[in-house]
């Protein structure tokens, strides 16, 4: 055997250095990829969300209605948006506006005043367990807070001043399964729709068979589209998979029409096309389309409200949240299964998915002429 | 038979600041096959995709099958087969499968009886379930000329089409060429190999963008106006660099057991090489300047703007 070379050793290793200095994306990717996960986790991600925006109803206006409110407030775990009417409070819980809406029902004060416990209702949209528990929790203990100074003596303490109840909306048990497996959906249709198109046409440019192509009269609209079809076709199989494992497996509930569902699929899958596209004909290989994908992916895992409450996010973290399609798609999902949303409550989540395939294309299209000429 | 099948001139092409093909002006008649040669990087590969509406020229003018070549690129593109000089076929479909998709790209009406013909005459009738990348170098390229026959093209551009294939393959497929001239094809096929080149009726040589010599190749090799001794003997072995060093003499070239020396400058080579027959007693005789000698001399006296 030939004894182990030094001189050699370090010409394999210089030369691997130089192939990835000139690699410029690989090179972005290992500086990038641990400060965007250290920005994302350090910063962003928070399991124990603050600042939930809360609707109050407001039927008994008082001293004891208003100490509430404020003590609320104070807690950091609520934002009070309002005071609305019932319906109007409704809407707002199925569009996802608020995440709680609390009633202080006639006769609120009077019954503190007479010592008889008052019944509070707090309903949480808990289609996300994780976002609502900490809320929850911290309002048990705000009863005796709140009032143990301007009542003194009236109660025993062991009982309990206020009715509290807390009903868990679209999700009563807090079943996190509810809310992951329709979740998952946005996020396989993301990795396989983005990657799988950034492949396929990168591939045809790896292996040289793009030329091929290119040279007979098909036109860009007719290899484009052709190109992505069978993948759309791709993404509806993985959809009607995950629901009807979400169906039988996980007893995941069905209010809404799943027709509705399938269109808005439709749409995040054209939305996650359109970028797989624009990757391959950004990418000059298909390393780098995948490269591009995970990218993508690891904001869209960690940012869009899958994993952690996006509520829970810093302000900036949001924003960023809030110009990727799945962020949209989640609220879309979890409002048409389990609240059973009907198609005029989605327009507020569709419109910025379709924003986001316009700018894309906008620039897929720019990209895509200069690699013909 | 003097109908122009290709016609153009003036046409240049710049990628970034890079002028890739400058003013080339080409004139193909109808039935010819006709040889595109120049050293790599010379902008053959950039002329030939011009040709058939795979890239804009940035100017210039000029018809191809009387179709103007800046407006009519897609009418073009269906009247032309066009090899690749990588094999550029699926390698993931297999023979037939590669062929159909090729007829279906150019919306074929008999696109079955088509692609069976063309297996017949390629004789891969047993193997046309075969992935295509399985092939070896000489069957590919017959099945890449085989798929851009068959929607029967008036013309067929060939970016080097025999590298890297045995020379039986290449005898063969130049067997085949002339079959398709006779039949009233036109060939434009770009090559490096001198054996190909005299094959061709005709022939340009382009270098660097410039289109430098055109004609037959007798035509092309007087043109130069090259005069070529032959020096053979025991002693040319370590001669060469000598002789290079002297005057009047543009070329030496190596072949085996002789020297080809050639120069422009006629008496200055006869008075260079009259001191080293003086010198070494080798056998020193003129002898007709061959094509090889010709490109070589084309090429060493271009200068290389990108510094190849």
């Amino acid at each position: 055997m030939t004894r182990f070379s030094f001189a050699r050793w370090l010409g394999i290793l210089i030369k691997e250095f130089i192939q990835l200095r000139r690699d410029r994306l690989t090179f972005g990717m290992i500086v990038g990829i641990p400060i965007i996960q250290l920005m994302l986790f350090g910063f962003a991600i928070n399991s124990d969300p603050k600042h939930l925006p809360t609707a109050v109803v407001m039927a008994d206006p008082g001293p004891f209605s208003r100490a509430w409110v404020a003590a609320m407030r104070n807690s950091d775990y609520f934002t009070i948006v309002g005071s609305v009417d019932e319906r109007q409070a409704t809407a707002l819980l199925e569009r996802s506006e608020v995440q709680f809406v609390v009633t202080f029902p006639p006769g609120f004060n009077r019954d503190l005043m007479r010592g008889k416990p008052p019944t509070l209702l707090v309903e949480a949209d808990a289609t996300d367990p994780m976002a609502t528990g900490g809320a929850i929790s911290v309002l048990n203990k705000l009863g005796a807070e709140v009032f143990a100074p301007d009542l003194p003596g009236l109660r025993p303490p062991a009982q309990p001043l206020v009715d509290l109840r807390i009903h868990r909306r679209y999700n009563p048990e807090g079943v996190t399964a509810y809310n992951i497996v329709p979740g998952l959906m946005g996020v396989i249709l993301t990795m396989t729709m983005v990657l799988m198109t950034g492949l396929a046409m990168t591939r045809e440019r790896e292996r040289g068979t793009f030329e091929n192509l290119l040279a007979t009269p098909a036109t860009p609209l007719e290899v484009m589209t052709g190109k992505i079809v069978p993948y759309i076709l791709i993404g509806l199989i993985q959809v009607t998979l995950i629901l009807l494992a979400a169906r039988w497996i996980f007893d995941v509930p069905m209010h809404g029409n799943l027709l509705l569902l399938y269109a808005v699929v439709l749409i995040f899958i054209c939305a996650n096309l359109t970028l797989g596209i624009t990757f391959s004909s950004i990418a000059r290989n298909q390393l780098q389309a995948m490269q591009m994908t995970f990218f993508f992916f690891l904001p869209s895992m960690l940012l869009s409200g899958f994993m952690f409450p996006f509520r829970g996010m810093p302000e900036w973290a949001q924003a960023v949240g809030n110009v990727l399609p799945l962020t949209h798609f989640l609220v879309l999902v979890r409002g048409i299964l389990l609240k059973g949303n009907g198609i005029d409550m989605l327009w507020a989540q569709i419109w910025p998915i379709l924003a986001f395939m316009a700018g894309v294309l906008t620039i897929g299209l720019k990209t895509f002429r200069k690699t013909l000429d | 038979m003097d109908e122009l099948v290709i016609d153009v001139a003036g046409l240049n092409k710049h990628f970034g600041d890079k002028h890739v093909v400058r003013d080339l002006a080409l004139q193909v008649r109808k039935g010819e096959i006709y040889g595109f040669l120049g050293p790599n990087g010379s902008g053959k590969t950039t002329s030939i995709r011009m040709l058939c509406g795979l890239l804009t020229p940035d100017s210039g003018s000029g018809t191809c099958l009387g179709l103007d070549v800046l407006k009519d690129s897609a009418a073009i593109k269906r009247q032309v087969g066009y090899m690749t000089q990588k094999f550029s076929l699926w390698d993931d479909l297999s023979i037939v499968e590669n062929l159909d998709f090729v007829a279906r790209m150019f919306g074929m009406a008999d696109r079955r009886e088509a692609v069976d013909r063309a297996i017949d005459e390629l004789g891969l009738g047993g193997r046309r379930k075969q992935l295509a990348g399985t092939l070896s170098g000489g069957w590919k390229q017959r099945l890449a000329l085989a798929s851009c026959l068959l929607h029967r093209p008036r013309l067929l551009l060939l970016d080097e089409p025999t590298a890297g294939v045995d020379p039986k393959a290449r005898r063969d497929f130049w067997e085949e060429i002339h079959r398709l001239s006779a039949a009233g094809i036109t060939i434009l096929v770009s090559t490096h190999y001198m054996d190909e080149a005299e094959r061709c009726h005709r022939l340009a040589y382009i270098a660097y963008g410039n289109l430098l010599a055109s004609g037959t190749a007798d035509e092309v090799v007087a043109n130069c106006r090259l005069n070529t001794w032959e020096i053979a003997g025991d002693g040319i072995h370590g001669l060469a660099e000598r002789l290079r060093q002297l005057p009047g003499i543009d070329l030496v070239a190596s072949f085996g057991t002789a020297l080809h020396v050639s120069g422009t400058d006629a008496a200055q080579l006869a008075a260079s090489l009259q001191t080293i027959q003086a010198e070494t007693g080798l056998s020193i005789a003129p002898v007709a300047p061959s094509l090889e000698d010709a490109f070589i001399h084309l090429m060493q006296h271009t200068a290389d703007p990108l510094g190849h």
